[in-house]
């Protein structure tokens, strides 16, 4: 008789279903996992260090880049934790804002998720539609920042511009033209907040959509349901945060508990699963969906009630307006310091957290004083997540890991840092 | 007479209270509290802050290293400005200026290697920071706390990884996030910015190599501490280190 032995795989770190640079190290006993061991940091830039190298503002555009996928949340997290360390308040339009673009960025994030895990699963058409919602707010990110992903709007004390009067529109061309064109527009007659109510209204339909592709689908739920099931015990003790926390029956979300920007001013429900397996997760971005799109709707009927402004006019950390530069001595030689050496920041240490659309968020960081910050640790959701891999995995099938690895949802961007 | 404000007051009288002199500090910053643990207490303080209903940290958020070496240097002399401006030479030595042959001494530096944690209480809604500084700087030793909360894993091998601390009880610690086979503790702050080894495919031999890095040190904008007078005097608050 021949003797039979566990077989060692690779999965990735080239592979489409990896999201990423993901080296897998499987234990496999025919198709059962019994080990599964992920190499990371093949995607390592070592952001916190080169922080470490550049004053404040210019690491903004760094944090971008980490979940590339929920952009601004993670700024969200990084401004404040400056603007906690000088002791500064953004004004409250900026702050609605940031709610909003918050939001904005979590239906961008979860349409992703939703998108790729069904195309992970074997549901092409999902794909193409969240896609299609996908391109209207990447719109707003490029309305307000010129940059449809790397926006880098927020600032310590506000945002860098007040929302746009005017959406811009879809140009004419050899591929865009006729009716094609007017459907690309029909919205975009009005203001930014113009064309996001509309938006708005439009998409709880489209999430209706989703769910008639998935939530009764049966191939769906046999690829889910049951599957990477977390108990809330466990959940809390690997240290799970965000829709991973609250599929397994936690109710815990930074917005209602720790409120920051304007969550405590806006009505939204929490979305809660009962049995914490890759389904309830699912059902639970879904709805976390609709929520924000609740949220958004009623920032757009503030902000467009209540014009001011939306950064400090303290020109030791935000610059003067361009206009204000060209003719004021005292403004200009602010612009001059705050563009060259920055500000300084004072001395002490502070973690500032918000509930990014993966989970927790948070940015450690401590100042000694200077214009660049001492030392900046990132929380990174995925990072706690994936480190659960090895756990949830073990019993599984290896047909399961892609629906674990989507079920975590993880960027590398944010995992590697 | 409490120093802490009424948010934290009942936490850190308890803290006071049950830990006693198991905590070397307490200190209140922006209106969040750290404690600060000798390394001898950090595995009892642990589970104690785990178990105790009164404390019920039952999530560890994050765990980081920090090297506090050059701490408050600065490379350009600001204090003091002559009738001619500020100097323009900027002292070379600051983080990221230097290449692998002139990197910093670290030698007298006490207390240089410091893990902080963020504790996150769901049951009363409140944070907590622990710092804990190694006690030996030439090779930084920590009990780990991965019985304590699972989740500290991938945050000790990676403190492992960038700092050099080493965790006693780790099951695991491997390096995490460099590549296989690095050298050195990148996120140490005597570690150049530009690295130390460099790889590239070499068409002779067929295969990736690695050979020592080419690049220039460069930072572009100097290190300043300017001491704010509107932050000087907002309270007697204490802060960090």
């Amino acid at each position: 008789m021949s003797e039979i032995r566990n077989f060692t795989m690779n999965f990735g770190p080239q592979h489409p279903a990896a999201h990423g640079a993901l080296r897998l190290i499987l234990e496999l006993n025919g198709e059962n996992v019994e080990r599964a061991d992920p190499h990371i940091g093949l995607l390592h830039r070592a952001t916190e260090k080169l922080a470490e190298s550049k004053p404040y503002n210019h690491s903004i555009g760094y944090m971008d880049r980490l979940d590339y996928m929920s952009m601004m949340c993670n700024e969200h997290a990084y401004v404040r934790a400056i603007e906690q360390l000088l002791d500064i308040e953004a004004p409250e339009r900026a702050q609605y804002i940031r709610t909003m673009y918050d939001e904005i960025t979590r239906i961008l994030n979860h349409l992703m998720w939703v998108a790729s895990n069904a195309l992970d699963l074997g549901a092409m058409s999902v794909f193409l539609y969240a896609f299609r919602e996908r391109e209207g707010l990447l719109d707003c990110y490029e309305a307000v920042s010129g940059a449809r992903m790397h926006a880098t709007y927020y600032r310590p004390g506000g945002v860098y511009r007040d929302l746009p009067d005017q959406m811009p529109k879809v140009a004419e061309s050899r591929w865009r033209k006729g009716k094609d064109l007017e459907r690309m527009n029909r919205w975009r007659g009005g203001t930014l907040l113009d064309f996001l109510e509309a938006f708005c209204e439009d998409f709880v339909t489209k999430v209706d959509d989703y769910e008639s592709l998935l939530t009764d689908n049966r191939i769906w739920k046999q690829r889910t349901v049951g599957i990477g099931e977390v108990s809330p015990e466990r959940a809390l003790q690997l240290g799970f945060s965000g829709p991973m926390l609250r599929g397994s029956g936690v109710a815990w979300d930074l917005r209602k508990k720790q409120p920051y920007a304007k969550y405590a001013e806006v009505d939204f429900d929490i979305p809660v699963g009962a049995n914490g397996d890759c389904y309830d997760r699912y059902l639970v971005r879904i709805e976390e969906m609709r929520q924000s799109t609740r949220i958004i709707q009623q920032c757009i009927a503030w902000l467009r009630a209540n014009p001011g402004p939306v950064i400090l006019r303290n020109f030791k950390v935000a610059p003067p307006s361009r206009r204000e530069m060209k003719e004021d001595m005292e403004a200009t030689i602010h612009h001059f310091k705050l563009f060259t050496e920055g500000y300084c920041v004072p001395e002490g240490e502070t973690y500032a957290a918000v509930e990014a659309p993966k989970g927790e968020f948070g940015c450690y960081m401590i100042s000694d004083g200077a214009n660049k910050p001492f030392r900046v640790h990132l929380r990174a959701p995925a990072f706690v997540h994936l480190s659960a891999m090895d756990e949830m995995a073990r019993g599984h099938m290896l047909a399961d890991i892609p629906a674990l690895i989507a079920t975590q949802d993880i960027v590398f961007g944010e995992v590697d840092r | 007479m409490s120093a802490f404000s009424a948010t934290n007051e009942s936490l850190a009288l308890a803290l006071r209270d049950t830990l006693g002199e198991r905590l070397s500090d307490l200190i209140e910053h922006r209106g969040q509290l750290t404690a600060v643990v000798p390394a001898a207490h950090w595995l009892d303080v642990a589970w104690q802050l785990r178990d105790e209903p009164q404390f019920a940290f039952e999530q560890l958020i994050d765990l980081s290293g920090v090297d506090y070496l050059g701490y408050g240097d600065d490379e350009w002399e600001t204090a003091e400005a002559s009738g001619a401006g500020f100097s323009r030479g900027v002292d070379a030595l600051g983080p990221g200026r230097f290449s692998w042959e002139d990197r910093p001494e670290a030698e007298d530096f006490p207390n240089r290697f410091a893990v902080a944690v963020q504790l996150l209480s769901q049951r009363h809604n409140r944070r907590l920071r622990l710092r804990c500084y190694a006690p030996a700087d030439d090779f930084p030793l920590l009990p780990s706390l991965i019985e304590v909360w699972n989740s500290v894993n991938w945050y000790e091998r990676e403190a492992f990884d960038l700092f050099g601390i080493v965790f006693e009880g780790h099951p695991d610690l491997r390096r995490i996030l460099t590549d296989y086979g690095f050298i050195g503790h990148p996120f140490r702050k005597d570690f150049p910015l530009i690295g130390n080894v460099a790889v590239r495919y070499d068409e002779d031999k067929g295969r990736v190599i690695y050979e020592p890095v080419e690049i220039e040190p460069r930072v572009g904008v100097p290190r300043v501490v300017r001491r704010d007078s509107r932050y000087v005097d907002n309270g007697q608050e204490r802060t960090g280190r």
